[in-house]
């Protein structure tokens, strides 16, 4: 039980961090000369452009099967990025668990590479990859693919830790070998928590594969920003449903499968 | 010849002293039951013998080898003649009962083998065997994470029994359990060793039960050995000595 003393102190510090905060936010905004009023009377003008512009007519859909081929080819990008990054953190991410690590080294190794790749956003590796491999569709996959080994490997890590040592344990206690463990103690507990990750990243890689894709001129981000530059702002509009309705879609079925290996 | 002989063991974590200059024979087909307080030392000692913990120093004689200096390999074979139960039963939750079960076979098959969950008729057969002595067998297809403790508990026994040990470490199999299930499991644990001749190793905090079911008790005392006899010989005063208080104080609580 906290004193009534402990509760009062408690309240203070709450109400001290509070003001701190808001100061905190006064303050950036005074720096960056950020006007909030302004602002605000911006939002119905923005709007009203939306509606008179982003209007999709009959017209657009001459460009539907352009399109289609464009975001079709970017699903595939990131589902390949996924799941070759995935394989990749599968092994990281064994040698990195606190449960089955075997040699500092390793561990250290690959929660170094986790790390690193993960805390750096992707549209920083695009710009980065752009410099020594170009504007090709090269580049957006290998963007996505080093930021996906950052995120899975952390996540698969996470997941073995879950598991736990218990079975880990049982199982070299029969003398069984490493890998036996590892295949039929740790793998079979994790591999559905894993599958989930990777089903969430697929979904997350889609979404960044179109700003990423604008970066290095490729799949639908490059169907985007040509249309843009264009000044063809209905079919800006086109692509962007379409890409809402497919990150829906992936959303959706990732759900259900989830729902049936969970 | 004592089946395990265990000489001048010591084991500290840190600057922590475990276990000092353990000393204790069990010869085959005995039932020992380890006591003592919380923190003793007991599931050290346990997993020292099968290496689940590195000792610093002592021996290990089990069949008349030093299990302290075997290599992988060798080691791997003495593991595959000493099982273990677990007091959370260290199950794979997800698979079913019969995987579990066939987990203990492992020891003997090569690395492939046992990824890939290659199994004689034989093996199989024996653990339906086993399942059906335990009262388990319709159980068999069922996930381990359906079952109750008392239920997963004989499911950690047969995957000990189906290993043929000759020896049985039980890290407090009943500690989980309610009184009922306890008694069920400690019942099939005396058996093993009566009809099967497996010799068993319990850890165990009730003293009660370590009076009633075993040959010979051996007390532990922050890491020392306290108490080695018949179970018997175990009265008031050896008991006081264990749990390191007055044993009215130790009634009371
Ligand atoms: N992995 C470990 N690292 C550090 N200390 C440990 C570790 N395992 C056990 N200990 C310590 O060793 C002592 C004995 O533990 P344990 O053998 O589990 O006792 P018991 O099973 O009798 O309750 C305890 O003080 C515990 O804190
Ligand atoms: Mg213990």
């Amino acid at each position: 039980m906290l004193t009534d003393q402990k509760r009062l102190s408690r309240k203070w510090q709450h109400l001290f961090l509070l003001i701190i905060v808001c100061c905190f936010t006064w303050l950036s905004i005074e720096m960056v000369q950020f006007d909030f009023y302004q602002s605000l009377l911006a939002i119905p003008t923005a709007g009203l452009w939306m509606v008179e512009n982003l209007w999709i007519t009959a017209d657009t859909w001459r460009e539907f099967p352009d399109i289609m081929l464009k975001l079709v080819e970017t699903i595939l990008m990131s589902v390949a990025a996924t799941t070759i990054a995935a394989f990749i953190s599968f092994f990281l991410g064994i040698s990195g668990s606190t449960t089955t690590r075997r040699n500092g080294l390793m561990a250290g190794l690959s929660r170094g590479i986790a790390s690193v790749a993960r805390n750096i956003p992707v549209v920083a590796w695009a710009l980065i990859l752009l410099l020594s491999f170009g504007q090709n569709s090269l580049t957006g996959f290998l963007a996505l693919f080093v930021g996906t080994v950052g995120f899975l490997t952390r996540a698969f890590m996470e997941t073995i830790d879950e598991v736990g040592l218990k079975p880990f344990e049982a199982l070299t206690a029969t003398g069984a070998t490493y890998f036996q463990v590892i295949s039929k103690a740790v793998i079979p507990q994790a591999l559905p928590q894993m599958l989930s990750w990777m089903l969430f990243m697929i979904e997350t890689n889609i979404r960044s594969a179109t700003l990423v894709g604008i970066l290095t001129g490729t799949g639908i981000g490059y169907t985007f920003d040509l249309y843009y530059k264009t000044l063809n702002y209905e079919a800006v509009a086109l692509v962007t449903l379409l890409i809402i309705l497919t990150v829906i879609a992936i959303e959706l079925t990732s759900n259900r499968i989830r729902k049936v290996i969970l | 010849m004592a089946l395990l002989e265990i000489r001048g063991l010591n084991k500290s974590y840190q600057d922590h002293r475990v276990l000092t200059n353990i000393d204790f024979t069990v010869e085959t087909g005995e039932f020992l039951s380890v006591i003592g307080p919380s923190g003793a030392g007991k599931s050290t000692l346990l997993r020292c013998i099968n290496r689940l913990v590195e000792a610093d120093s002592g021996e290990i004689l089990f069949n008349g080898e030093n299990i302290l200096t075997l290599g992988r390999k060798s080691l791997r074979k003495e593991r595959a003649n000493i099982g273990m139960i677990f007091q959370h039963y260290n199950l794979v939750p997800r698979l079913t009962v019969i995987e579990n079960v066939l987990h203990g076979r492992f020891g003997y098959k090569s690395t492939l083998q046992g990824m890939f969950g290659i199994f004689s008729e034989e093996e199989k057969e024996r653990a339906f065997y086993l399942l059906e002595k335990l009262g388990i067998a319709e159980h068999a297809y069922k996930r381990c994470d359906q079952l109750s403790g008392g239920q997963q508990q004989r499911v950690g026994i047969c995957r000990a029994l189906i290993q043929d040990p000759k020896l049985i470490l039980c890290d407090e199999p009943i500690a989980s359990l309610d009184p009922h299930s306890s008694k069920v499991i400690m019942d099939y644990l005396k058996s093993i060793t009566e009809e099967m001749g497996i010799t068993c190793i319990v850890n165990l905090h009730q003293v009660e039960v370590a009076q009633s079911y075993s040959h010979r008790i051996i007390g532990l005392n922050k890491g020392h050995l306290v108490f080695n006899g018949p179970n018997r010989q175990l009265d008031t005063h050896h008991i006081g000595e264990v749990y390191g208080m007055d044993t009215r104080e130790l009634i009371t609580v």
